[in-house]
């Protein structure tokens, strides 16, 4: 099977110093791969090389693309690049603020992506915004409410409607939880593994904290100082770490 | 079905000034399709590490471990994610779950997982939760709240929902008050019938006599312990 | 005459804005920056306009200039002023009669012509400006084609408004490519845009040029089933009975008399002229200033 995203010997440095170095992993469609590490660690400048946010030193990005088979997207000219990242790609970022249009309705930034693909029909486009907007459990009647007027989760919520209305088939996650509450959290996490699930979704999830990848991903991998330390299934990973790092943050974990 | 190879386990714990501790070498070990084996051994002889280990859960350092046509010492992370999918089940002492989803979600979710429609995994997880005697009312809560019992026996409903050709079992009656372990004995043995290979822990004898046809002495592969 | 040089701006100046009238005309609908210079109006009063018609003046050209449609206003009788002083240049009120008309606001009623050139004072050029105000965002979403975010701010219009609200300033696609901030006209003038003659828009302030050459297509945005409707007061002008015009509204007294009237006064004026009178209207001479 081909795999849906090949990543190949991904480097980034600032100046002397290193963001991440010699990255490579497969990605299978209906995968989910959590990258853990602390601040630091490199995690979110891999995210951000993977996405296309970052030019890579070095290295390979190859995307199974519906049309040509894998292309290296590294390579791609920008106006492709963009393009991918509002259909066959999503991101969403840690602060919904980031990845939201503030003054627009929920309405509305859901159905941006699908005007950005010619969608003209604007009954349709509503229509399809309510369905996403009742799949993240965000009550209809606030279609035309500004996200100002949305709490925290309520806001992560819209902005994962948004990424995902056009169907995407990899999605890359920032700290999809962070700064939420826990119970927050729970809910927010509930809905991605379902959404996952049901849309056979890949995805690569960055974060801290440990009880997320438990939750959401198949595969993990550690990261410290720019390097991936230890890589695997993530129950395996997390039960019996290999590197003294990985053992270190997994009996760090605070059990409740 | 299962077979184990010479497969050695050891731990090497860094934060504790890189002690060593092998807690397993040599182990051989197979079970054929409609057998059930127990595992014994004196607590910490590496029972539930050998399960494990079988079950990916753990690394094996040397040896193979054969489920069907893998060897998952050295299977790839997706190809043991396809094998606990539709080959390998496990039921382990304690039931993790997802917080807010409901038991009927819980115990449908491996037939979801394998194909089945909403509908026909939701129909066949009522049958199994009814067979185990857990009430309709707590059907759209989450376990997280129930009893030992009733989150044991949630945990054996998931671990059958989905007729797995080999099946993991970690102390499948602990907690089960007489009626319900009978319940659960009768089900491994319809596994067993239509021909699962199994591996289970139980440290209620008269139920491993009952239904397991051999024994394996973990013991004899520990080091320190072999007799 | 004047100490000026022609049309006030030196011949420097005038070739830099004629090229980038050139790139703007090669592109149609694309915003050209330019340097716009030090006029003797602020910003905000049509400094965009009146550099595009230095620039395109000649000594034979006769100039017109309205502002929302009338050519009496102060300001279009100032800027009127400012041409006659520095150019020396033929003025008339006459749409038929002029060959540069500079207008705010209004396109005029009468067709135009291959051989005249209607010059829009322009505030912001860019159309996407109100929904992501970064500058760099917005040149790349041009050059990309992605107009998404403009169909957005009519979603957003027809949701908070049952329909598309936007009344003027109403975005157009250009050649089928890029969309245009067509100036702060009506969009009962939209249809207009696709005329004979030539199209330049000037923003002093934001130092934009762009043009629309002859015969473009000039399409108006809007939904498969909120299809763009070119609306104006369901009224005749009360003065020359005019059906087809943009009207003024007019409020006559405290008790709500109103009285509508074509926005275009050199319109009306020779309506009026040829015998039409509308519900309020007497004949010319006798009308009060």
């Amino acid at each position: 099977m081909t795999p849906l995203l090949q990543v190949e010997g991904i480097a980034k440095m600032y100046g002397a110093r290193i963001g991440c170095t010699d990255v490579s992993f497969d990605l299978y469609p209906g995968e989910v791969m959590g990258i853990v590490g602390e601040s630091g660690s490199g995690k979110s400048t891999l995210l951000n090389c993977l996405a296309g946010h970052l030019q890579p030193d070095a290295g390979a990005v190859r995307f199974d693309t519906r049309a040509e088979g894998l292309r290296d997207t590294v390579m791609m000219s920008e106006p492709e690049r963009r393009m991918l990242s509002r259909t066959d790609w999503a991101f969403v970022h840690q602060h919904a603020r980031d990845g939201l249009r503030m003054n627009v309705s929920a309405g509305g930034n859901v159905g941006e992506r699908l005007m950005a693909v010619n969608a003209r029909h604007y009954g349709d486009i509503r229509d399809k915004a309510i369905d996403w907007l009742g799949r993240v459990e965000i009550s209809a009647d606030r279609i035309d409410d500004r996200p100002t007027a949305f709490s925290g989760g309520m806001q992560q919520r819209l902005q994962i409607a948004r990424n995902l209305v056009t169907g995407p088939r990899l999605v890359f996650m920032d700290e999809p939880t962070g700064g939420l509450d826990v119970s927050v959290q729970a809910r927010l996490l509930d809905l991605l593994r379902g959404l996952v699930r049901e849309m056979g979704l890949s995805a690569i999830i960055v974060t801290h904290d440990l009880a997320v990848v438990r939750l959401l991903a198949d595969r993990l991998m550690v990261m410290k100082d720019g390097h991936v330390i230890e890589s695997g299934l993530t129950d395996q990973v997390l039960d019996d770490p290999q590197h003294a790092y990985t053992q270190l943050l997994v009996s760090s974990v605070l059990q409740v | 079905m299962i077979t184990v190879e010479n497969v050695s386990k050891s731990f090497v714990l860094h934060n504790q000034g890189a002690a060593e501790i092998s807690v397993m070498a040599g182990a051989s070990l197979s079970v054929a399709q409609g057998e059930c084996i127990a595992l014994v051994g004196a607590s910490g002889a590496g029972k539930s590490t050998l399960m494990r280990m079988i079950y990916g859960n753990y690394l094996t350092q040397s040896g193979r471990i054969m489920v069907g046509d893998l060897d998952v010492v050295t299977a790839a992370p997706r190809q043991v994610i396809q094998l606990r999918r539709t080959t390998l089940g496990y039921v382990s002492q304690f039931l993790r779950v997802v917080p807010r989803v409901s038991t009927l979600d819980v115990v449908a979710e491996p037939l979801m997982a394998t194909g089945s429609d909403r509908a026909s995994a939701e129909a066949q997880a009522k049958t199994l939760l009814q067979r185990l005697n857990i009430p309709e009312r707590l059907w759209q809560l989450s376990p997280t709240t129930f009893s030992g019992g009733e989150q044991q026996r949630v945990n054996i409903a998931r671990g059958f929902a989905y007729p797995y050709p080999a099946l993991l079992l970690d102390e499948p009656t602990a907690s089960l008050d007489p009626v319900n372990r009978a319940t659960v004995l009768k089900m491994i043995a319809e596994a067993k019938a239509r021909g699962a290979a199994i591996i289970g822990i139980f440290h209620d004898h008269a139920a491993r006599d009952e239904i397991c046809d051999r024994q394996f002495d973990v013991t004899r592969f520990t080091p320190g312990l072999a007799a | 005459m004047s100490d000026y040089n022609f049309a006030y701006l030196d011949e420097q100046t005038k070739r830099m804005i004629r090229r980038a009238i050139l790139k703007g005309l090669a592109i149609p609908g694309y915003q050209v920056p330019f340097a716009s210079r030090e006029m003797p109006m602020p910003y905000g009063w049509g400094t965009g306009g009146v550099q595009v018609s230095a620039a395109v003046l000649t000594p034979e050209d006769r100039f017109k200039v309205i502002d929302q449609g009338a050519d009496d206003t102060t300001n279009a009788v100032s800027i009127r002023r400012f041409f006659e002083k520095t150019a020396g240049v033929a003025v008339t009120e006459a749409t038929t009669e002029a060959s540069v008309i500079q207008t705010r606001h209004r396109i005029p009623e009468t067709p135009l012509r291959e051989d005249q050139i209607l010059v829009y004072q322009v505030p912001i050029p860019e159309p996407l400006r109100f929904l992501e105000p970064s500058e760099v965002e917005t040149r790349k979403m041009h050059s990309l084609e992605e107009y998404g975010l403009m169909h957005v701010k009519l979603y957003e219009d027809i949701s908070q408004h049952g329909a598309i609200a936007t009344a003027y300033a109403y975005p157009v696609k250009v050649e089928g490519r890029y969309v245009m901030d067509p100036s702060p006209i009506p969009k009962f003038d939209n249809p207009k845009l696709e005329m004979a003659g030539i199209q330049l828009f000037g923003a002093g302030r934001e130092q934009r040029i762009y043009a629309v050459p002859p015969y473009t297509q000039v399409v108006s945005l809007d939904f498969d089933d909120y299809p763009f409707e070119p609306t104006k007061a369901d009224h005749a002008c009360d003065l020359c009975g005019a059906t087809d015009s943009y009207l003024d509204e007019l409020i006559m007294d405290d008790a709500g008399g109103r009285m509508f009237m074509c926005s275009d006064t050199d319109y009306c004026g020779a309506r009026r002229t040829a015998g039409h009178l509308g519900a309020q209207g007497a004949p010319l001479a006798e009308d009060a200033a």
